[in-house]
């Protein structure tokens, strides 16, 4: 492996862990859209839920593209040990996200078979966010690698463990996306939104905190860092409670826009304790960041092309969130 | 019975990005012809312009979405199946495909978002920045992922140490020997192909006597853009040719199914290439005319693909006849290109059978010539993934077995065959329709006033309007 350069690896680590929430919590509500599709009260609050992400989608996946080719740019030992572990899982995700995506353009264009375009999406996005829920808990069991090679079988990854991250990760999804309709909707739609929130708030945290539990068990390294004494991370599960708390309170004040922001914060915090979990082990339980950390020369190259580009990123796609704000009515937005 | 991974994966690699590839080359063509579309409605208010603009933009958002999800996949297709290759390579891949998705997949994206629904949301100069900025978006990322192919076909600017690529150059190793042609060659490419496209439906619908004023507006925009661009690909492919002469002279040899260097040697027609017993069995050729071409010299030498031994040759028959499909096709456009030119007075190809339905059979042309072009380019190359270091025996994920690769095989042909029906029936259903009336178009705007009572939009034509 090359040196380890400590700064521009931590640099890089940072990078990737801020790519990764993006990615969870812009392409989770959106998800969540679809895990929600088949619950709805009625036609055209389908139209409502996929007109509020139609325009940004798009730009929320992209999120998990940089996240591929980041990892293989900076740690490209992480891309070529999950990506063959999880090799099912990952041909599961992207054909759930073919589905779901091609849905969007096909859904309204469709007259008849339009039911058939509502499952596309719906299936296509649970099994997506299955996936990428068991991917985390694969993370946190860890994986059989020697040389740089993982070397266990196709189906390592499937356990009772991941199946329950990845449920998790559902029920997460669908909250994210039940509290941005309650800020993207009115009405019957918002009513509605309103009324499922308070027991998808229950059914993460029941998941969560079996999660919870459960880690430390799997993997005594996590075991270590929560139990052998006080530490400053107690701070980051307190967080999380206070947001779920913050979730329930503001839907009773029917509250518009503070159950998604207050969802964003359950997810950072409970995002944040995992990472803190693991640090600094990238590919559990054998390398960390340093292990797999591509050339100095690579990392240096990109990043000075990241801290030019990203915050321009960032601007015209906040601006793209600007021009479509305000609330989504039935009958409007699809061309 | 055994099930060799590599060849799956290989398989597997070249459907799932042939399937690919037949998106973005029309999308790139078609992000252009609509940010021009779009332009011209800025500039001069008539509503023809925005209702060609806004059929078309429908088109655009069924392929678009088809290029994105199976673009995705892609991006995890090099580490699923070709994990070593990937790691030994990811110094240079990773950064190179990582520019990629910053300064183009998200510039793709957002603006996307503002051109299919942004429409009365935004004012009619930011649409068409928006339409600009997508199309700008389809060019960078076909930079970054040609660059990446490009070295992959001539590696440069880098360095081995322990199995591992190290950058030394990056100026050397982005614009690497093959890059410039291959990029140019793959521009005119797309807009061959979005240009064959928009001909074929606008001639369906002159043929149907429908709507004929508003389409033969793009019939002549795109009759007098084929004019320029059939011929120039025609150059370009030429020098592309040499310059893989130049890098990868067994490739040459085998487009041009010679087996022994010599001197003097025809261009074949045809002829049917033996690789057994390392000769053709058939052939059909004019004389001197390959010598001619490759090298200026009707008695220049050509290289052979005996140049080198059995086991680092490529399969030869294949890249033969892909490169005759190639060719054949372009020269084709070329002579509908010109057939148009003839019958461009007095307009007589709007009434000219023969020829409106030829360009209808023509749209398929360009995407077969890709599919064809890729073909030659990455068979070619074979059995080197990155050109003379690195074999696809070393390149494939060693955890990988024949039964995995063969389960995901099928399930990406199940997911895009219906992907691929579904699009292919919708895309149809937009063209049945068409494009939305003047009336239309006209109610809109005003609408759209109403709500902006500030934009500048359509001055100039609704002073025409109210003088007449
Ligand atoms: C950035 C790299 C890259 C790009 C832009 C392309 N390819 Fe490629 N291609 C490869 C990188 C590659 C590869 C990784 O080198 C493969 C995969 C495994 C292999 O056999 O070589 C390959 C193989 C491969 C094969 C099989 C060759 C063989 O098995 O002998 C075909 C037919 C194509 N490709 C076709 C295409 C098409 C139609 C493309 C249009 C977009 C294309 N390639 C773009
Ligand atoms: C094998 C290599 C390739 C990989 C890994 C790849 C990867 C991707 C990915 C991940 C996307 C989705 C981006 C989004 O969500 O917006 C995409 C779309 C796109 N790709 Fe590729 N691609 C490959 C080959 C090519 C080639 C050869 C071209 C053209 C020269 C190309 C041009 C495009 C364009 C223009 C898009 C935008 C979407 C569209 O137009 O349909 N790609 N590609
Ligand atoms: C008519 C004259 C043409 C000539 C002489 C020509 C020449 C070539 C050559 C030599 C290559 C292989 C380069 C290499 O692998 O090193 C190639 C590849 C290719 N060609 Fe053509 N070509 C012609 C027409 C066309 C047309 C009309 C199209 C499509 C509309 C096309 C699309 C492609 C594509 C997509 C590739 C693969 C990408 C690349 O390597 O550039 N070509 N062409």
């Amino acid at each position: 492996m090359s040196e380890p350069v400590f700064d521009l690896t931590i640099i890089w680590a940072a990078i990737i862990a801020f790519g990764v929430i993006m990615y969870v919590l812009m392409d989770g509500f959106d998800l969540g859209q679809g895990i929600l599709f088949p619950f709805a009260p009625n036609e055209d609050a389908r139209d409502v839920m996929m007109n509020s992400v139609a325009p940004v989608w798009d730009g929320n996946e992209t999120w998990l593209i940089l996240g591929g080719t980041g990892l293989l740019a900076a740690f490209p030992l992480v891309y070529t040990i999950f990506l063959p572990a999880l090799y099912i899982g990952v041909f599961l995700m992207l054909a759930g996200l073919i589905f779901r995506g091609i849905a969007f353009e096909f859904r309204f264009k469709a007259r008849t078979s339009r039911y058939l375009w509502n499952w596309s999406f719906a299936g296509g996005s649970i099994v997506a966010s299955f996936a990428q829920g068991a991917v985390v808990g694969a993370y946190i069991q860890g994986f059989a690698v020697e040389n740089g090679r993982y070397v266990g079988g196709a189906l390592d990854w499937l356990t009772p463990f991941t199946v329950l991250t990845g449920l998790g990760m559902v029920a997460g999804y669908a909250l994210l996306g039940a509290t941005w309709l309650i800020m993207k909707s009115e009405g019957e739609v918002q009513e509605w939104a309103y009324k499922i929130t308070p027991p998808l708030l229950v059914a993460v945290m029941i998941v969560f905190a079996i999660i919870s539990i459960w880690t430390p068990w799997v993997d005594s390294f996590v075991a270590d860092r929560w139990f052998s004494g006080i530490t400053p991370i107690y701070i980051l599960p307190i967080l999380a409670i206070a947001c779920a708390w913050k979730i329930s309170s503001s839907v009773r004040k029917r509250r518009d826009g503070s159950p998604f922001v207050a969802t964003m914060g359950l997810f950072i915090f409970t995002y944040l304790g995992l990472l803190a979990s693991k640090f600094p082990y990238v590919v559990p339980p054998s390398y960390t960041l340093w292990d797999a950390a591509s050339a100095h020369e690579s990392q240096l190259f990109l990043l000075l092309g990241l801290l030019f580009v990203i915050p321009i990123v960032l601007m015209y796609t906040a601006w793209t969130y600007w021009v479509f704000r305000g609330k989504v009515r039935a009958g409007e937005g699809y061309h | 019975m055994e099930l060799d991974p590599i060849l799956i994966s290989r398989i597997q690699f070249a459907f799932v990005v042939s399937f690919h590839a037949i998106f973005p080359v029309f999308t790139i063509g078609l992000a252009s012809y609509i940010a021009a579309l779009e332009g011209l409605s800025l500039k001069t208010g008539n509503p023809q312009w925005e209702r060609l603009s806004r059929f078309w933009i429908q088109v655009f958002a069924v392929v678009f979405g088809m290029g994105v999800v199976s673009g995705i996949v892609m991006a995890f297709q090099f580490g699923t199946n070709w994990s070593n290759f990937s790691l030994a390579a990811s110094n240079f891949l990773g950064p190179v495909l990582s520019y990629e998705v910053v300064t183009a997949f998200f510039l793709e994206a957002a603006f996307l978002g503002i051109l299919l629904f942004g429409r009365g949301k935004v004012p009619q100069g930011v649409h068409f920045f928006a339409a600009l900025m997508v199309a700008t978006g389809t060019f960078i990322s076909s930079f970054w992922i040609l660059s990446a192919n490009s070295w992959m076909q001539t590696p440069a600017g880098v360095e081995v140490r322990d199995g591992m690529y190290f950058v030394v150059s990056w100026a050397e190793a982005i614009f690497n020997a093959s890059l410039w042609p291959r990029f140019f060659h793959m521009a005119l490419a797309s807009f061959l192909t979005g240009a064959f496209v928009v001909l074929g439906v606008s001639a369906w619908y002159v043929l149907r006597n429908r709507d004929v004023d508003l389409h033969k507006k793009a019939l002549s925009m795109s009759l007098w853009l084929i004019l320029v661009l059939a011929p120039a690909q025609v150059v370009v492919g030429d020098i592309h040719g040499l310059n893989t002469l130049e890098h990868q002279p067994v490739k040459v040899a085998a487009m041009e199914g010679n087996w022994e260097r010599s001197e003097g040697v025809p261009l074949l027609l045809f002829a049917i290439p033996d690789q057994e017993n390392q000769t053709n069995k058939f052939e059909i050729g004019i004389p001197k005319l390959a010598s001619w071409i490759l090298t200026h010299d009707a008695d220049g030498e050509v290289p052979g693909i005996t140049d080198v031994p059995r086991d680092e040759q490529p399969p030869v028959a294949i890249v033969f006849w892909a490169f005759r499909i190639m060719v054949g096709l372009g020269m084709l456009m070329v002579l509908f290109a010109v057939w148009g030119l003839i019958l461009r007075r007095k307009e007589a190809y709007l009434h000219n059978k023969p020829f409106l339905t030829g360009l209808k059979f023509m749209s398929f042309a360009p995407f077969i010539a890709v599919l064809a072009g890729w073909f030659v380019t990455e068979v070619g190359r074979s059995p080197w993934l990155i050109y003379e270091q690195m074999r696809y025996a070393d390149a494939v994920t060693p955890s990988l077995t024949g039964g995995m690769a063969l389960f995901t095989l099928i399930g990406y042909i199940l997911v895009y065959a219906l992907v691929f029906a579904a699009g292919v029936y919708y895309l149809m259903r937009v063209i049945t329709v068409g494009a939305p009336s003047h009336d239309e178009i006209v109610e809109d705007r005003l609408e759209r006033r109403a709500k902006r009572p500030f934009s500048a939009a359509s001055a100039a034509w609704e002073a025409e309007e109210t003088q007449s």
